[in-house]
């Protein structure tokens, strides 16, 4: 098979026939899938693809290119904050093919009409900073001015309105919406926030077409997917995926779980809990996959441990500004803890609690750890009955689920 | 006619000194932490004047209407 054909096979379209740990160079990349193409015409051909945002929030991708290419002088962002701990996805893909990004902001600028777009990393992914750096250097003739900053490595950073101010203050906080940030965005003009590999999938619809994009995937949930399959199976690492598949499809491909499995959370810690009796026949859809994380929690594992480890995480992961958020995540992670010592009255402020900090914020952080919270609490019914009548749990609490400066992974 | 209004918060404006909710409890309550709870149910024209001054009192200057009156 040509690499290029190989590059337009479902599910291997934006990591396909690349070798790991080394980068493709420009002519690597535009002999596999040719220059970037420049057309105002790509916003509806965007349209037609129904590709939604990949960034978590699977907005629909055209309504927001739209937004912005009916105003002046608007600014392109490329997303890579990545501040989920789970997800490596973006990383992964800004190693593997950079150029293929910069073709998106490329493509995207021009369709929208900007002139300057930036590129925002987090500042600790240091091998990711290097390789949009060389990408960017091999590159000539762009019609739009690049450049690439980075960005504080915290879990709110990818949020919209955070990662506009980390960009013009170097501080990641959340501001009240509207006005949004294609009203009023990076240094007051309308930007377009997308994710990395959103933007990488926009370089192909415009290599390769609306109709092609939705022959992967499903009618409802269009496309492929990158996803950082986690935790305990025989190959962790980064797939990509076709929407609409099952999460068995992806199991099997990663080797099959290591060892008997608890239950399985999908779309990283904003995601939700699904049973291990669920789990295979689960499909993948822009509906559950968020960003795209998704960590395999052993049997051997403690759940109520391993996820107070999370929502005590995001809690402090909070920006601090908004009431119910600082108080409200700070009592639920404490009430999470005591699920293993008093489990019933902490089980029951942990539903008040949920149910009070929803919508109650800036950004949806708040609403992210009460979906965790309460899915957990939905799909671990019988562990917590099982740690109510025994008491404290014996079972390994060796960090499946990674926060960043706490235990790791394996 | 017409208008539907209701209170929104600006969360990060807000420091929960609860006045909004002592002036208003027909729409406002308290959460746990003492940070403003919005009933999102349409404010009638008769309860407006009480809204208004929740809005006008607000220490944090955090309570507005959430739509404007139409213009006429």
């Amino acid at each position: 098979m040509s690499v290029a054909a190989e590059h337009t096979e479902p599910a291997r379209r934006l990591l396909g026939g690349l070798r790991r740990g080394r980068s493709i160079s420009l002519l690597e990349h535009q002999a596999r899938i040719g220059p970037v193409v420049l057309d105002t015409a790509l916003v509806d051909e965007v349209a037609a693809s129904g590709l939604r945002g990949r960034g978590g929030a699977a907005f629909d991708t055209a309504t927001k290119l739209r937004a912005v290419a009916a105003r002046r002088r608007p600014i392109l962002v490329a997303n890579a904050a990545e501040g989920e701990p789970a997800s490596g996805k973006d990383k992964a893909l800004l190693r593997a093919t950079p150029q293929l990004v910069l073709d998106g902001v490329v493509a995207t600028a021009y369709a929208v009409g900007a002139r300057d777009a930036v590129v925002a990393i987090a500042s600790g992914a240091r091998n990711e900073l290097e390789s949009v750096g060389r990408a960017l250097a091999e590159r000539r003739g762009d019609p739009v001015r690049i450049r690439v900053e980075t960005v504080p490595d915290r879990f709110v950073t990818g949020e919209e309105t955070a990662l506009l101010n980390a960009l013009e203050r170097g501080v990641a906080k959340p501001t009240v919406k509207p006005p949004y940030p294609f009203e009023r965005g990076l240094n007051g003009a309308p930007t377009l926030v997308q994710n990395v590999e959103t933007l990488a999938h926009i370089a192909l619809i415009g290599r390769f077409g609306a109709a092609w994009f939705r022959s992967a995937g499903s009618a409802e949930s269009p496309g492929t997917a990158l996803v950082t399959l986690g935790g305990a199976v025989r190959n962790r690492g980064v797939f990509e995926i076709e929407l609409g598949s099952t999460l068995g499809d992806l199991l099997d491909r990663s080797g099959g779980a290591s060892e008997p499995v608890a239950a399985v959370l999908v779309g990283g810690y904003f995601g939700r809990w699904v049973a291990a009796a669920d789990a295979t026949g689960l499909r993948l859809t822009h509906e559950n996959l968020g960003a795209g994380a998704i960590v395999v929690l052993p049997a051997s594992a403690c759940g109520v441990a391993e996820a107070a480890r999370v929502v005590r995480y995001l809690a402090d992961e909070s920006a601090g500004q908004c009431g119910p958020c600082v108080n409200g995540l700070r009592a639920i992670a404490t009430a999470f803890a005591e699920l293993d010592t008093s489990p019933a009255p902490a089980h029951a402020r942990l539903e008040r609690w949920t149910a009070q900090v929803r919508g109650r914020g800036a950004c949806r952080h708040p609403d992210g750890v009460a979906g965790f919270v309460e899915s957990f609490l939905d799909v671990f019914e019988p562990e917590l009955a099982r740690h109510a009548r025994r008491g404290r749990c014996a079972a390994s609490t060796r960090g499946w689920l990674t926060v960043p400066g706490g235990a790791r992974g394996r | 006619m017409g208008d539907e209004r209701t209170l929104r918060v600006d969360p990060i404006a807000c420091d929960g000194h609860g006045l909004c909710a002592e002036l208003f409890p027909e729409r406002v309550s308290l959460d746990d932490w003492g940070y403003p709870i919005i009933d999102p149910t349409p404010i009638p024209g008769a309860l407006e004047r009480v809204g208004s001054r929740a809005i006008r009192q607000c220490p944090k200057r955090a309570l507005a209407w959430s739509n404007r009156p139409r213009a006429r």
